[in-house]
């Protein structure tokens, strides 16, 4: 091939501009189908929610009342099973209700799947263990009263 | 993760101003926003200085007597001029509406026109709504059922059946609202949006269609439906007055009474 030729043939870019994504617009829409779920996650947000509205009054009444008692009266207060099962019941629906609000507000702004997975993962992990921890202390003080 | 800044290829500049004719009395200014895919520039606001007096009463007529009179490269959608056809949805004034319905004189001061937020821009004010056509398209909107229709008639509708159409039916797909919805610019990939929920609650409610399980099963899912948080944009914008955000409402009912 002649010099001339060759600076006369027309460069071809390196990297053709196409588009990254030629699947339908209505095959994206359908994606993979509905998971079919959703429903109890939503209606167990409400539930927690109305219920955390009198378990939190009774919570504020209940501390308000115990200002500056001292330890063996919480104790005694907290051996009284109505008030041991509404604070098991204010720490399990709080611990429930939160890691439903934090799942949703994760999953409206956490694109990526893998690291919405393991936000999610260490949402409810966190959650259930600070539970667990809250419901432990609640019986410890309860059996000591 | 969500996006809060524009990328800088995105970012609005100021533009053109086109100054009104000399002796104009009512001179009001319209600051429109302009993108041109084919020379690679930034978008940017121009800014078409009018006299209201020689001037029909709606944003549509302004931008008509703009793209007639001022400067034809304007690009934008109309069709009907009077709230039918949904063509000319844009975001005016900080609100989507239709240019069509909405009078100048609502607007104070200069009239900011933008095209529906947080769609793909083709031109200008022109938005690519393939995706939400597509979206609409996988919620299957048309009547089905297995029962045949009477041979010699059309399927028939009680008046208290039909009345439950009413604010649903109305609906003329401008996305005005869907494209006011947060939650649809956060996840528009997945959330079918309020126009479209709408839509299929409208056949979920029509007497006449035997589908309406098959419907339920579709939009239960985390993120087609319940990426509703009832901001309630969706029906603040409505520019046909109705209420999308109850319609979604009425879904999640359906969906938890048949669980429940």
């Amino acid at each position: 091939m002649s010099e001339t030729a060759r600076s006369a043939a027309p460069q071809i870019p390196r990297e053709v501009p196409r588009a990254r994504e030629m699947r339908s617009q209505l095959g994206r829409a359908r994606g993979l189908g509905a998971a079919h779920g959703g429903t109890r996650h939503w209606w167990a947000q409400r539930l927690t929610a109305i219920a955390l509205v009198p378990l939190v009054l009774w919570f504020v009444a209940s501390v308000l009342h115990l200002v500056g008692a001292a330890r063996p009266a919480v104790a005694h207060w907290m051996a009284h099973p109505v008030n041991a099962a509404l604070f098991a019941a204010l720490v399990i629906a709080t611990f429930h209700h939160a890691q439903l609000g934090l799942q949703v507000v994760v999953e409206d702004y956490v694109h990526a799947d893998r690291l919405r997975m393991a936000t999610l993962l260490a949402i409810k992990g966190a959650a259930a263990l600070l539970g667990l921890l809250a419901l432990y202390a609640v019986l410890k003080l309860a059996f000591s009263g | 993760m969500a996006e809060f800044n524009l990328p800088a290829n995105s970012k609005v500049r100021a533009g053109k101003t086109f100054a009104a004719p000399a002796g104009a009395r009512r001179v009001r200014a319209f600051q429109i926003y302009r993108w041109n895919p084919d020379n690679g520039e930034n978008p940017r606001t121009d800014s078409y200085e009018i006299d209201l007096d020689a001037c029909g009463p709606m944003v549509l007529d302004a931008l008509i007597k703009i793209k007639n009179e001022v400067d034809p490269t304007l690009t934008f959608r109309r069709s009907c001029r009077e709230g039918i056809c949904g063509s000319c949805a844009m975001n005016i004034d900080g609100t989507n509406t239709l240019a069509c319905l909405k009078p100048i004189d609502e607007v104070k001061g200069p009239v900011r026109i933008y095209p529906l937020p947080h769609m793909p821009v083709v031109k200008d004010l022109v938005p690519d709504l393939t995706r939400a056509y597509a979206q609409l398209r996988s919620i299957e909107p048309w009547l089905q059922a297995d029962t045949p229709p009477p041979p010699d008639a059309e399927r028939l509708q009680s008046p208290e059946e039909r009345r439950k159409l009413d604010g649903l039916w109305e609906c003329i797909l401008c996305f005005c609202c869907t494209t006011s919805c947060p939650s649809y610019w956060w996840n528009g990939d997945r959330y079918l949006g309020p126009a479209v929920l709408l839509a299929a609650y409208r056949w979920i409610s029509d007497s006449r269609d035997e589908a309406a399980g098959g419907r339920l099963d579709a939009l239960q899912d985390p993120f087609k439906l319940y990426r509703c948080h009832t901001i309630m944009n969706c029906t603040q914008t409505c520019p046909k007055g109705l209420n999308p955000a109850k319609a979604i409402g009425e879904i999640k009912q359906l969906l938890l009474e048949r669980e429940v």
